[in-house]
């Protein structure tokens, strides 16, 4: 593989990396932790939101990531001809 | 048929299903002993990642531990999901690539010193004996509760069996039925969950009927009435985060976070990757591995919330002597549980009514008394302790509720509504009268319970006994892997004779399993202390050692031997320190109100500045170990994982 190819597939998993991972930290510290009264004032059903977050919502987002995660780079790995 | 027979039958199927693929799936080679064969498809690595990530704490206590922590409940389950995250994006695929056996094998490798490696054993061997001690206490205790034998008959039992199918099978006969196990827990979970869900809110999905309203009440939200429950009884409001008697903010995120952090560090999850076929396999199979556990970790704190309301709506304000079981036969759920000690009232004011309030009824848990001589003996004791008002008050309760002369069959003395009398030194409050709340629960009825106080029928209490043995018995025999193989194959071979050959290093696994099951054995019949609390810590240890390490190794190609030595030693040293200072020698959560269960997110910290420090100020790392980052990095040429 040439130096300059790895270097992008490089950045663009990094890339991929730091979107999923703010992703990550925004659902479950930032909505569920540091904005959690805040967003407790706004009512899902009878769930208030922010406590939603805390004990469902994040835990819902981790899996799409990881999938999200793997589709993306199976798709990442073809393009530069890295797969298996 | 009655719920001990069913119990018989549940348990004795599943063990038997594990028994034989344990025998189905013997090993002969240490590739197979270690890493499965490196030939694991996905989504049964998934399964089995997930039976050994949730321990019998997961499936007995969380939910439990949850509906009377509320909102704050989410440190347990954000953090023993997110760091899966972190695993799938951070360090799985990369170590799959590196392709060797264990952690301490990356670390050495990578790091290119032997002194590196050693650290990285001792710090692996730490953390998974923590962690297993606590884990053969708990297959002690399942075994005890739903098999009526002794907790060390049980521990003994649960070592002969994860023995069996540890030291035949190895990697791969503890990967296939640990997936067997993932079925038979996850389905022992869900039955109840949903039956009570449909029961409380009509809605036969745990996840939606908790945000619900509730059938009988007409309209009102369940979590609604389960915050003005807990406000009438004193408690902070279940939804309520950061209330006055429950964690701070900086706290909520310290302990979540080094959960989080301490998954993707422990050596006994990060194993399990490399048993996948490919690098794109360990990425599929992190996912699977957490969907797989987000089905439990959402249905428990739903199961938490109905349990908390159950148990106020079915006991708080309750005559004792009412608490009748509408079926023949059965004794009311209160009343068997009493029995165990798992619950357990005290009727302070003599009203006949079980009273429920904030704050603790006794100290301790509940002893019982059992004769009348052992009152005799606690009036002498008062008597010579004048001063002492809890005995006073505690000895007034049993001579007045033995006045009437109950008796048990037994022959034991009961209270004057039919309770057990509980001997344990009553709390007073700040005028010296007794407190209000005469009821002591243990966290864990809220999941052994649950199908009975739900009225559920008899296979399903059985099926979630044999669910927890599930759980405790994956648990145990994964991390008893990680601790056979640190010492066979990272010290023996790696570090000691070199030239052993594969007969032999088979042959010291399978006797490091016997070795690692006596020394979790021990521990299970001798806890010290402080197990319950130290697994916890577990996850500071591991987050403050391996993640900072292993996540600089792959993505900072300057990272030197020296930094790695230095920040391991620092992280772990800081952690460590602080979890003894503040939890055994009883100094104050000095580091930003830190509690100890949190600190390892700071141990982290220190561990990456470290590193990163030393390593700048040391030589660059040889020429062939940036090749080997940047091998790493691309998924092509992952072969099966070798031991080279």
């Amino acid at each position: 593989m040439q130096q300059d190819a790895m270097k992008n597939y490089w950045r663009t998993n990094v890339t991929y990396m730091i979107i999923l991972l703010t992703i990550w930290a925004l659902v479950s510290y930032v909505f569920g932790i540091f904005l959690v009264e805040p967003l407790n004032t706004i009512k899902l059903g009878g769930f208030p939101l922010g406590f939603w977050f805390a004990q469902q919502g994040a835990i819902y987002v981790f899996v799409c990531l990881i999938f999200i995660y793997y589709v993306l780079m199976s798709r990442l790995d073809k393009k530069y001809d890295v797969h298996e | 048929m009655s719920i001990q027979v069913w119990t018989y039958i549940m348990v004795g199927l599943s063990f038997g299903l594990y028994m034989t693929i344990a025998w189905l799936s013997r090993v002969k080679d240490t590739k197979g002993f270690y890493v499965a064969g490196g030939g694991v498809p996905p989504m049964a690595n998934g399964a089995a990642t997930a039976a050994d990530w949730m321990s019998a704490a997961s499936f007995i206590s969380m939910a439990g531990l949850i509906s009377f922590m509320g909102y704050t409940g989410c440190i347990y389950l954000l953090g023993w999901t997110g760091g899966y995250v972190l695993l799938a994006l951070l360090l799985a695929p990369y170590l799959r690539k590196f392709g060797k056996f264990t952690v301490p094998d990356f670390v050495g490798d990578r790091y290119y010193s032997q002194v590196a490696r050693i650290v990285a054993l001792i710090c692996a061997i730490f953390v998974s004996l923590t962690y297993v001690a606590g884990q053969m206490r708990g297959v002690g205790i399942v075994f005890s509760r739903f098999l009526q034998v002794d907790v060390n008959t049980g521990v003994i039992i649960g070592m002969i069996i994860v023995f069996f199918y540890a030291g035949l099978g190895g990697m791969k006969g503890i990967t296939w039925t640990q997936v067997a196990q993932y079925c038979v827990l996850i389905v022992a979970f869900l039955i109840p969950a949903v039956a009570i869900s449909m029961e409380i809110t009509g809605n036969p999905i745990p996840q939606i009927g908790f945000g619900s309203t509730i059938v009988e009440s007409g309209g009102t939200f369940l979590l609604d009435a389960l915050d003005g429950l807990s406000t009438e009884l004193g408690f902070d409001r279940y939804t309520e985060a950061f209330g006055p008697n429950s964690k701070s903010m900086i706290d909520v995120f310290a302990i979540a976070f080094t959960l989080m952090v301490g998954t993707a560090g422990l050596p006994h999850v990060i194993i399990r990757f490399y048993t996948v076929p490919s690098v794109k396999a360990a990425r599929l199979s992190a996912g699977y591995a957490l969907l797989f556990i987000a089905i439990l970790y959402t249905t428990a704190p739903a199961v938490a919330s109905f349990a908390r309301y159950n148990m106020i709506n079915t006991i708080n304000d309750q005559p004792y002597a009412d608490l009748q079981h509408e079926e023949e036969g059965r004794d009311h759920w209160m009343k068997n549980w009493e029995e165990t000690g798992l619950i357990a009232w005290m009727d302070k004011n003599n009203d006949g009514v079980i009273n429920y309030y904030h704050g603790s009824a006794f100290a301790g848990r509940p002893a019982y008394l059992t004769s009348m001589d052992q009152l005799a003996e606690l009036q002498a004791d008062s008597q010579a302790d004048p001063d002492n008002a809890v005995l006073a008050a505690t000895v007034a309760y049993l001579v007045d509720q033995t006045a009437a002369g109950n008796m048990d069959e037994e022959g034991m003395p009961r209270g004057t509504h039919g309770q057990r009398l509980v001997i344990s030194n009553m709390t007073l409050d700040e005028n010296g009268q007794p407190s209000t709340n005469e009821l002591y629960v243990d966290r864990d009825i809220m999941v052994l319970a649950n199908p009975e106080i739900a009225d559920l029928p008899a296979w399903v209490i059985a099926l979630v006994a044999a669910g927890g043995l599930a759980a405790a018995l994956s648990t145990a025999s994964g991390l008893l892997l990680v601790i056979a193989s640190s010492i066979s194959h990272d010290l023996y071979y790696r570090v000691i004779n070199r030239k052993a050959s594969e007969k032999s290093r088979l042959l010291l696994g399978r006797i490091m399993i016997g070795v690692a099951v006596c020394l979790a054995g021990y521990f299970g019949i001798n806890p010290p202390g402080f197990v319950a609390q130290v697994v916890a810590f577990a996850f500071g240890l591991g987050a403050s050692s391996f993640f900072p390490v292993i996540l600089l190794g792959i993505f900072w190609k300057r990272a030197t031997k020296q930094g790695a030595i230095m920040g391991m030693v620092v992280g772990i040293g800081f952690t460590m320190f602080y979890i003894i200072q503040t939890k055994f020698f009883g100094a104050s959560w000095w580091f930003m109100d830190i509690s100890p269960e949190g600190i390892g997110t700071v141990g982290m910290v220190f561990n990456f500045v470290t590193c990163v420090i030393v390593s700048l100020i040391t030589p660059k790392p040889p020429q062939e170990i940036i090749d080997l980052v940047e091998s790493v990095r691309i998924p092509r040429g992952a072969g099966a994982a070798v031991d080279h």
